[in-house]
């Protein structure tokens, strides 16, 4: 029979303190873990970033990763797109009785290597086991903690006409994916989501370029709403031209069939950056030489600073409000 | 020679953005030219076009006096208050689950809407493929399901299909409940009404594919009105208003397609195939327009024994609560979306009063995401 997660495990008994000695610290030791205390003791100093964030994607297994490195390099992009190089993390298992414990090492192992290449610890944790139908398979929340370099925090930089609107790099790839999933079609091995670790690119540009006056990490609600964020907070009018916007021709086809515009498509692995224009082509140069944003571009401008608007020029030349993503378009996906 | 005349319509989708543009500015100037200071009204019976109108801003380009109106051709929103309350009534009294697909569980009933019933803890579930629905049938099997079907021609193949699954399965605990609506009939009877002065019609590219262009004829020439099928990107629209105000202007009626690369005069022949082997002609209930005969389709004999409509008939008679939203005037083209006293006020996406606004093929919500400048 295989072994499954039984309701036992969650309870802070002998199977439980098995699951944390025997597969957790084969898969996450590190000094601060291993002494298995209540909190996670350490010391840090300097400006600090404190992130969480839940996952509750389904299916837990796709094409590009696993609810696992989803939860690792969710919060790790949500500290580095603020400039913090991320340190220490939480893991917390929600998990409903009867999955089998092979996925559950599968997750660790993923978690282990997803940590490992963005060189963070995960410090503390938690399990808990409910029972089946009260949750479905796994859900993951993570918390994390990062350090400032005082460069690298853009929050004060102003943000004026002519700022350049870039994304790093083709977009709508998770969302799109994960609903083609959903709706059982055969993929080619091409369409898979785009998670990755953002910080790779974002701290060393942060380095570079004083230029930089807005990262955020375009997940849930697509690009749009993100621009549309970013509208309210500072009250500037944008204006982005459809054709600029870098995308993959199976997006393109999987938009037209699931009619969902690639702009409101959830990416895991890409981010909008507002920059002054006279740094645009330098730091565009820059994003070329990172894997993860080797297709960044610049999609649309500030325009005024009049009132909170996003605009879009379309394809055919036509302008038009672009909205941020009203309702959803299809839940669980991160 | 002129980019419009070269214009080969099955490649117009690998036109690079400069020649599309190009194309654009030239077919608007020359509809501009036909249009001249005279007035038209036509209209688009499909939702994807009412969509796709807005989505790329056509009306900032056309004649202000060239008007595009929307029909009744968003599935959702012409599914009847009557219907929508039966499908609560369903979960609320016999304890049903309600599998369904699509945005129909936003849309606000007489008591509530399907999604605030769901987190009530109802059994209410969106599927993304009707074919879901016999596995959530299957584990669960004390449990009675009713699949909801919405949708018009186009999407009442898959259906059929997953009914003769359901069939061959033998399940005992999976029911359907049909609110399919076929658009010809529906169309003819705005034309009768004549609230609406049309000039000329959009034709639908999805259902034409599957009904085919010659499903129009007796329309076209009873009402003496031209009707062009279209495709949905921005070049075949501009490409089919251009087409549709020649034959206006020439006084020509009849059916012509321009949306080649799809739809066949004689349409999807195992299409209709499959869908009467699972359903016939009967009567149906559109919001704004009423009961319409010939308008629907229900289970035929041998498959009666699904029909959730026989198998849980309603206890007590619905009375549907009278509200301010205006989606069935806005379903018939009577007025525009930004008439209706809720729109933008009490009436948005995030909180809808009515499913014009609900669905993304909804003209209100088109107007209220593309169109509020």
């Amino acid at each position: 029979m295989e072994k499954l997660i039984l309701l036992s495990y969650g309870s802070g008994g002998e199977l439980m303190r098995e699951l944390i000695e025997k597969d957790y610290l084969k898969y996450l030791s590190n000094p601060i873990l291993d002494e298995l205390l209540d909190s996670a003791v350490f010391e840090l100093s300097g400006k600090l970033a404190f992130t969480t964030d839940s996952y509750v994607i389904t299916p837990i297994f796709f094409k590009g990763g696993d609810i696992g490195s989803l939860s690792v390099y969710g919060t790790a992009n949500d500290l580095a797109v603020v400039g913090a190089q991320p340190l220490f993390i939480s893991l917390s298992f929600i998990i409903e009785e009867g999955l089998p414990i092979k996925d559950l090492h599968k997750i660790l192992e993923s978690i282990s290597k997803a940590a490992k290449e963005i060189n963070v610890n995960v410090v503390t944790g938690d399990t808990k086991v409910v029972e089946k139908n009260k949750g479905d398979k796994i859900f993951i929340n993570t918390s994390g903690i990062g350090v400032i370099k005082s460069n690298r925090d853009w929050r004060n930089r102003e943000i004026n006409i002519d700022d350049v609107i870039i994304v790093s790099g083709d977009i709508g790839e998770h969302g799109l994916y994960i609903m083609l999933e959903r709706l059982g079609m055969k993929t080619d091995e091409i369409v898979k989501s785009d998670m990755g670790y953002v910080g790779d690119f974002v701290l060393p540009l942060l380095d570079n370029f004083k230029g930089i006056k807005f990262v955020r990490d375009a997940t849930r609600g697509g690009v749009a709403t993100v621009l549309n964020e970013i509208a309210h907070k500072y009250n500037v009018e944008i204006e982005i031209e459809e054709d600029l916007v870098p995308t993959k021709d199976w997006v393109l086809q999987a938009s037209e069939i699931l009619g969902i515009d690639p702009l409101y498509s959830a990416n895991e692995g890409k981010v909008v950056i507002v920059a002054d224009k006279s740094q645009a082509q330098d730091i565009l140069n820059f994003l070329k030489n990172f894997e993860l944003s080797y297709n960044a571009t610049i999609i649309g401008k500030i325009i005024s600073t009049q009132k909170p608007r996003v605009y879009l020029l379309t394809k055919i030349g036509t302008k038009r409000i672009l909205e941020s993503l009203k309702g959803d378009i299809l839940p669980r996906i991160c | 020679m002129s980019l419009v005349k070269t214009i080969n319509l099955n490649s117009m989708f690998n036109y690079d953005s400069q020649s599309l543009k190009l194309f654009t500015k030239e077919i608007v100037n020359k509809i501009k030219e036909l249009v001249g200071d005279k007035e038209y009204v036509i209209m688009e019976f499909c939702g994807t076009h009412t969509h796709e109108i807005s989505r790329y801003a056509l009306r900032s380009i056309l004649p202000k006096n060239l008007e595009l109106r929307s029909g009744p051709g968003c599935p959702v929103c012409v599914t009847s208050e009557e219907d929508i309350d039966y499908i609560i009534n369903l979960v609320l009294e016999n304890d049903l689950g309600v599998i369904t697909f699509g945005d129909i569980i936003n849309v606000p009933g007489s008591v509530a809407s399907l999604s605030y019933l769901r987190a009530m803890g109802k059994d209410v579930k969106v599927v993304y493929n009707p074919m879901e629905s016999i596995k959530i049938a299957e584990s669960n099997p004390n449990k009675n399901y009713v699949l909801v079907g919405i949708g018009f021609e186009t999407t009442v193949p898959m259906l059929a299909h997953t009914l003769i699954n359901i069939k061959q399965k033998r399940l005992k605990n999976l029911f359907y409940l049909s609110l399919h609506k076929l658009t010809p009939p529906a169309t003819m009877v705005l034309l009768d009404s004549n609230e609406v002065k049309l000039d000329g019609i959009i034709g639908p590219g999805h259902v034409s594919t599957i009904i085919g262009s010659k499903a129009w004829e007796d329309i076209a020439y009873k009402y003496r009105i031209p009707f062009v099928i279209m495709g949905f990107e921005p070049q075949d629209m501009l490409f089919g208003i251009y087409v549709l105000l020649e034959k206006i202007i020439n006084k020509e009626y009849g059916v012509w397609n321009t949306y080649l690369r799809s739809v066949r005069y004689e349409g999807n022949k195992k299409a209709l195939e499959l869908i009467f082997k699972v359903f016939r002609i009967s009567s149906a209930n559109w919001r704004g327009l009423g009961v319409i005969p010939n308008s629907g389709l229900e289970l035929n004999n041998e498959f009666k024994e699904y029909d959730a409509k026989l198998r849980f008939p309603l206890t007590k008679e619905i009375k549907v609560k009278k509200t301010a939203c205006r989606c069935g005037d806005v379903l018939r083209g009577v007025i525009k979306p930004y008439e209706c006293p809720l729109f933008a006020k009490a009436c948005k996406p995030s909180s809808p009063k009515g499913p014009c606004m609900v669905s993304s093929e909804g003209s209100c919500a088109a107007y209220y995401l593309y169109e509020m400048n």
